[in-house]
């Protein structure tokens, strides 16, 4: 710089200075700040490129209708009216889905808190049955269990082999359209044991000296579960009901493989998410298929938000 | 209460009020044993099929086989054009390398957020925790017609790539608990001694959080090996079938005319998820009960 040249040596210009001041001020922000970007880098490329952007992109989808082939083109709220005022497919998949929330919910939550008691009482192999009731939530969301579950109930299956020796003939539950989502109901309560493990984990943290003091006082078992476990497991339910309600809207593959991808018979499993994929893969309605995926998010986030709410005046928790 | 129990209750010591009484305990063991059977007999069963001849297959609930036949596995095995061994092959370059970018990527996002200090990072983690309440059904399309315009389509670049970019944000927050459990001297005596993060991260960090990722390693290997919705939408070409795939393609191409095969080859694919959970239940059955994983 000109100006640099006309200070006498050992002299800093202002600009100079100011700059190196800048710079120090760079220097600093970058070493307090660029270890931290630099491990988050991977995750924020993923963060904008897979989650942010796309989310973004098929909200836009949701108010056109793209066939994947020809651009999107914007149709405004119409995908939106159609699936509220004239989708008779819709509201079956939304039949079968609150159905199944519904039924398998509740049963796979008293199961695991059943099956958890009993447990939890000191006996000895406590760790093999722990393990035995574990093993079909882990197995459960495979092909290979959607397959055998098909077998089970099927007209000749386990089910009716098992019911004829009582003298009783069983229908051929899975292609009966008032039972078949009742065997998905079934095979979901078949995995209770994730919450099973959570609810023993949660009874493990209610002290013993609790009960001692109760059953001191003549307090019946049935008094002591309804005014002791109950209140303090609290917590552990609400956390379970949340996150096992959130997973039963979001059931796919056991419906695919037992109805063979179709949601029959008569739409009687036509899942929430099985259909949005038939909309999105099998008929290439990217648009309406996007915006079925933003009404389940909405009923997802209702649905959470209606928990959180209501459950101050249940869910207990110790402060 | 008659004056004999309350005395007799009064005089246990106090530990002993929730101990079951010899009759008691064994009704219980009775029911959780009728229990543990009944949720075992369909897969026992399945098991026992595989191995049976075929035309005993139904005749029978009983898990115990006349005879043991093998031939179930080996029809299966070569029943469609392409052998399971390449479905077997396939599902497990998958599963491999979705176990090594989850945790070389969940650990170094986890580090960055448990350890490090620098602007924005309670902005960021806020965020990442919001990721984990959105369904993939959001992201579904765009991401799908992103990987066909990349050419990804028929390759296994759209199952693994997103998991080097940490797309798992539930272990990135199950890495964070722990980490944040790890004495925080350790690495302030490190800083003094003028190692890098990176050192601090892979020298200390890593070694000392083998049981969360081994967690998180043997999780991600069983949920990506039973994976079913993301192979149907990615892979086409049977040549790259994973295990679900190509059980689900057997189960329709040979529909009711192989039983024995269709549970032989069922039986399989549960194998190597059986092992892991024998070889892993206490960390599987903790990582449960601490951070309430679901499945």
């Amino acid at each position: 710089m000109s100006n640099a040249m006309r200070t006498p040596a050992g002299a800093i210009s202002v600009e100079r200075y100011q700059g190196a001041v800048a710079e120090g001020r760079f220097r600093r922000l970058w070493n307090a700040n660029a270890p931290g970007y630099l491990f988050l880098l991977p995750w924020l490329v993923g963060f904008f490129g897979l989650t942010l952007g796309p989310a973004l992109i098929s909200l836009y989808l949701s108010f056109t209708d793209y066939d994947m082939l020809q651009s999107p083109r914007w149709v405004g709220m119409a995908n939106y009216v159609r699936i509220a005022t004239a989708d008779p497919k819709f509201s079956a998949a939304m039949d079968v889905t609150l159905t199944y929330v519904v039924f398998s919910v509740p049963f796979k939550l008293t199961f695991a808190l059943l099956v958890a008691m009993a447990l939890n009482r000191g006996l000895r192999g406590l760790t093999v049955y722990r393990a035995i009731f574990y093993l079909p939530s882990l197995l459960g969301g495979s092909v290979a269990i959607a397959v055998l579950w098909r077998q089970l109930f099927a007209s000749d299956g386990l089910v009716n082999a098992a019911l004829s020796q009582f003298g009783i003939e069983g229908p051929s539950w899975i292609s009966h359209p008032n039972y078949s989502i009742y065997t998905l109901v079934a095979l979901s309560v078949w995995q209770f044991g994730s919450p099973m493990i959570i609810f023993l984990a949660g009874l493990r943290q209610i002290p013993q000296d609790m009960y001692e003091a109760a059953s001191l006082d003549g307090a019946s078992k049935f008094r002591q579960f309804y005014k002791i476990t109950l209140p303090l497991l609290t917590p552990v339910i609400f956390f379970n009901a949340v996150v096992q309600t959130i997973e039963a809207f979001k059931a796919f593959t056991p419906a695919f493989i037992i109805s063979g991808g179709t949601g029959g018979p008569i739409n009687s499993t036509l899942f929430y998410t099985l259909y949005l994929y038939q909309e999105a893969f099998g008929n290439f309605r990217m648009g309406y298929a996007s915006a079925l995926a933003w009404i389940l998010v909405v009923i997802i986030a209702i649905f959470t938000a209606f928990s959180f709410l209501t459950s101050r005046y249940w869910v207990h928790y110790d402060d | 209460m008659t004056e004999t129990t309350a005395s007799v209750t009064a005089a246990r010591p106090p530990s002993d009020i929730t101990k079951r009484s010899l009759p008691a305990s064994l009704v219980i063991h009775a029911l959780l044993i009728a229990a543990s059977l009944l949720m075992l007999y369909p897969l026992l069963w399945m098991v026992s099929a595989s191995v049976r001849p075929e035309n005993e297959i139904f005749s029978s609930t009983s898990l115990i086989p006349s005879s043991i036949d093998l031939s179930s596995y080996v029809r299966g095995w070569t029943g469609l054009d392409v052998s399971f061994g390449r479905f077997f092959w396939n599902s497990l370059v998958i599963s491999v390398l979705v176990v090594t970018g989850n945790v070389i990527a969940c650990s170094l996002t986890a580090y960055a957020f448990a350890r490090l200090r620098f602007a924005g990072r309670n902005f960021w983690f806020a965020i990442m925790l919001g990721t984990l309440m959105i369904p993939y059904h959001v992201t579904l399309i765009p991401q799908y017609v992103l990987f066909l315009d990349l050419g990804w389509v028929n390759t296994i670049l759209p199952l693994v790539v997103p998991k080097f970019l940490a797309s798992d944000a539930f272990f990135i927050f199950l890495m964070v608990q722990f980490f944040r459990g790890i004495p925080r001297e350790l690495d302030e005596a490190a800083m003094m001694d003028g190692c890098s993060a990176w050192r601090i991260y892979w020298k200390i960090m890593l070694p000392l959080s083998l049981p969360v990722l081994a967690t998180a390693a043997i999780f991600s290997f069983i949920w990506t090996w039973d994976d079913f919705f993301g192979p149907l939408i990615y892979l086409n070409d049977m040549n790259t079938y994973t295990i679900q795939l190509g059980l689900r393609t057997f189960v329709d191409s040979t529909s009711a005319s192989d039983w024995g095969g269709l549970f032989a080859m069922s039986t399989l694919t549960l194998v190597p998820v059986f092992f892991f959970f024998l070889f892993f239940q206490r960390l599987l059955i903790e990582g449960i009960a601490t951070t309430g994983m679901k499945r």
